[in-house]
């Protein structure tokens, strides 16, 4: 599982970082930083929220990679 | 090769013979204007708005082009002139993306405050309906236009704030948003009555900020808990130790934050409780999902918030069907190309939700209240993100559309737990009114409430089902 961000669309809510905090930082910058781009398959469910509820649809997981 | 084929003018849709082009028509049906747009000229198309030409873009490579395009290229800041008024002259309308993002970064909307603002807003409904006898009747403009300001007061600036305001506020910030008529394009303060009471509440309004800052300034300070964004800017001082903000400054500061969020959702609430009276099995569904999530009295949490498919689907497609805004303009910065056709640097260009939003071919049966369109597997939202755009889209997309998501599910929940709605007139009746550019319900637009005799969250405990 690989994790892309567009960072065109990204406007820093932060529901992926409340989401899975391990993948996702925002820290004190405006848009994320994916700490883990291929994160394990423990984390499948908590990245899958994050895409699935992020504000701008930023965020995709691509099972290829 | 060569010069490679000259660009053509985009096509001009019919009408718009008078001096002020199709103004006129804008400011009374601009929705068959739009659609007219697309009918007859198809993905770009041009009208007239007194002296300037439109670019109506629609479809999705067209929106896509329009939502993607960066702010040096398609400028928002100075399409929108009926705004200047309403906010006061040197309050920036739209900051650049770079700078939402950071304003969005240290402002109230950030996900981890929602759960908070979840609670905050159910309380303000609760209080609202605290003054409601056993049945009666409100109107839906007024109720909810009162209500969202209460609401956004309190998680935008602070709940203390929230606490000095009365409907005095809702009803002066009612007049500013009654003062956006399209005419603004001609001259943004002409001689009219909508602009008078418009300039008229926004010195009222600056006298009610005025009077609770000089009452804080006298009174007791804010507790740490209390402190709002009204301790923080009346706090900063100039070198010489005079504040660094006028009561007017921070009024305009306070109706700009406010602004894109208030009618809005106010508009979106009504819309949606009028559509789910009109489709009744759709109310049941609604009402189903709720009282299995409520049952045995949770709380009205961010996390339960979220896990309301039929309610959220009903919102969207109230916003897919009355999107609040209906027309979104930028002005080309410099020469552009889009589908063959020119447009040119000072011509303005626009995108419009009320007609992406009915395209056909992406949301089939595109004028029928159909929330199930965005369940698995059709997510016809998710599937058309340059067409299903009731926020927007791209890098301008709303960044309070999750707080607003969130704020009308947490309205419904209060509000249809405890209470049973009906619709009070011809369902026909209820319209938008489209004579300015702010659309806001048209009044009457009234509906009968009725206490529930077993609230909502009791009725799945007792295994009757």
């Amino acid at each position: 599982m690989h994790v892309q961000v567009d960072l065109d669309l990204c406007q820093g809510h932060g529901v992926c970082e409340s989401e899975a905090p391990a993948v996702f930082e925002l820290g004190k910058n405006a848009s994320v930083t994916v700490l883990q781009p291929d994160p394990p398959e423990a984390l499948r469910t908590a990245v899958e929220a994050a895409v699935r509820f992020c504000p701008t649809s930023a965020l995709r997981i691509n099972e290829e990679e | 090769m060569s010069t490679a084929v000259e660009q053509r003018q985009p096509p001009r849709v019919s009408g718009g013979t008078g001096d002020n082009g199709h103004l006129d028509e804008l400011r009374v049906d601009p929705i068959t204007l739009l659609n007219r747009v697309r009918s007859e000229c198809g993905d770009v198309g041009i009208f007239r708005l007194a002296d300037r030409d439109v670019v109506l873009l629609s479809g999705a490579d067209a929106n896509e082009f329009f939502f993607r395009a960066p702010e040096e290229i398609l400028d928002q800041a100075e399409a929108y002139p009926f705004m200047t008024p309403v906010f006061g002259e040197g309050v920036v309308f739209d900051a650049p993306p770079e700078r939402r993002r950071e304003m969005l970064h240290n402002q109230a909307l950030r996900d981890k405050f929602m759960r908070g603002h979840a609670a905050t807003i159910a309380d303000e409904v609760e209080s609202m309906v605290a003054g409601w006898d056993e049945e009666g009747e409100i109107d839906l403009l007024d109720w909810f236009a009162e209500l969202t300001i209460y609401t956004s007061s309190a998680c935008l600036i602070g709940k203390r704030f929230r606490s000095e305001l009365d409907k005095r506020f809702a009803e002066l910030y009612h007049d500013l948003e009654q003062g956006t008529d399209a005419i603004a394009y001609v001259d943004p303060y002409a001689p009219i009555e909508s602009f008078r009471r418009r300039d008229a509440a926004r010195v009222g309004l600056v006298k009610l900020v005025e009077g609770i800052m000089g009452r804080r300034a006298a009174g007791t300070p804010s507790t740490d808990d209390e402190r709002d964004l009204l301790d923080v800017l009346m706090s900063i001082k100039n070198e010489d130790g005079s504040d660094r903000f006028s009561a007017d400054e921070i009024t305009g500061m306070f109706i700009s934050m406010m602004f894109a969020g208030h009618h809005t959702t106010s508009g979106t609430a009504a819309w949606t409780l009028i559509e789910l009276l009109r489709n009744q099995d759709e109310l049941a569904a609604v009402d189903h999902e709720l009282a299995e999530l409520y049952a045995g009295g949770t709380e009205v949490s961010y996390q339960a918030l979220r896990e309301m498919p039929r309610l959220e689907s009903a919102i969207k497609e109230a916003l897919r069907l009355h999107p609040p805004l209906i027309l979104l303009l930028r002005v080309a910065k410099e020469d552009l190309e889009f589908g063959g056709f020119s447009i040119r640097a000072g011509q303005m260009v626009g995108a419009s939700p009320s007609v992406s939003n009915r395209i056909a071919e992406d949301f089939p049966d595109a004028d029928t209240f159909q929330p199930a369109r965005y369940l698995d597997p059709r997510e016809e939202d998710r599937s058309n993100p340059w067409t299903w755009i009731p926020f927007g889209a791209g890098r301008h997309r709303c960044v309070g559309a999750a707080f607003a998501m969130m704020q009308l599910k947490a309205i419904f929940s209060v509000l249809l737990l405890d209470w049973e709605f009906e619709l009070s007139q011809p369902s026909d009746t209820y319209r938008n009114d489209h004579s300015k550019m702010v659309v806001q319900l048209q009044q009457p637009c009234a509906v009968r409430y009725r206490r529930r005799a077993v609230p909502l969250s009791a009725g799945t405990t007792g295994g009757a089902g």
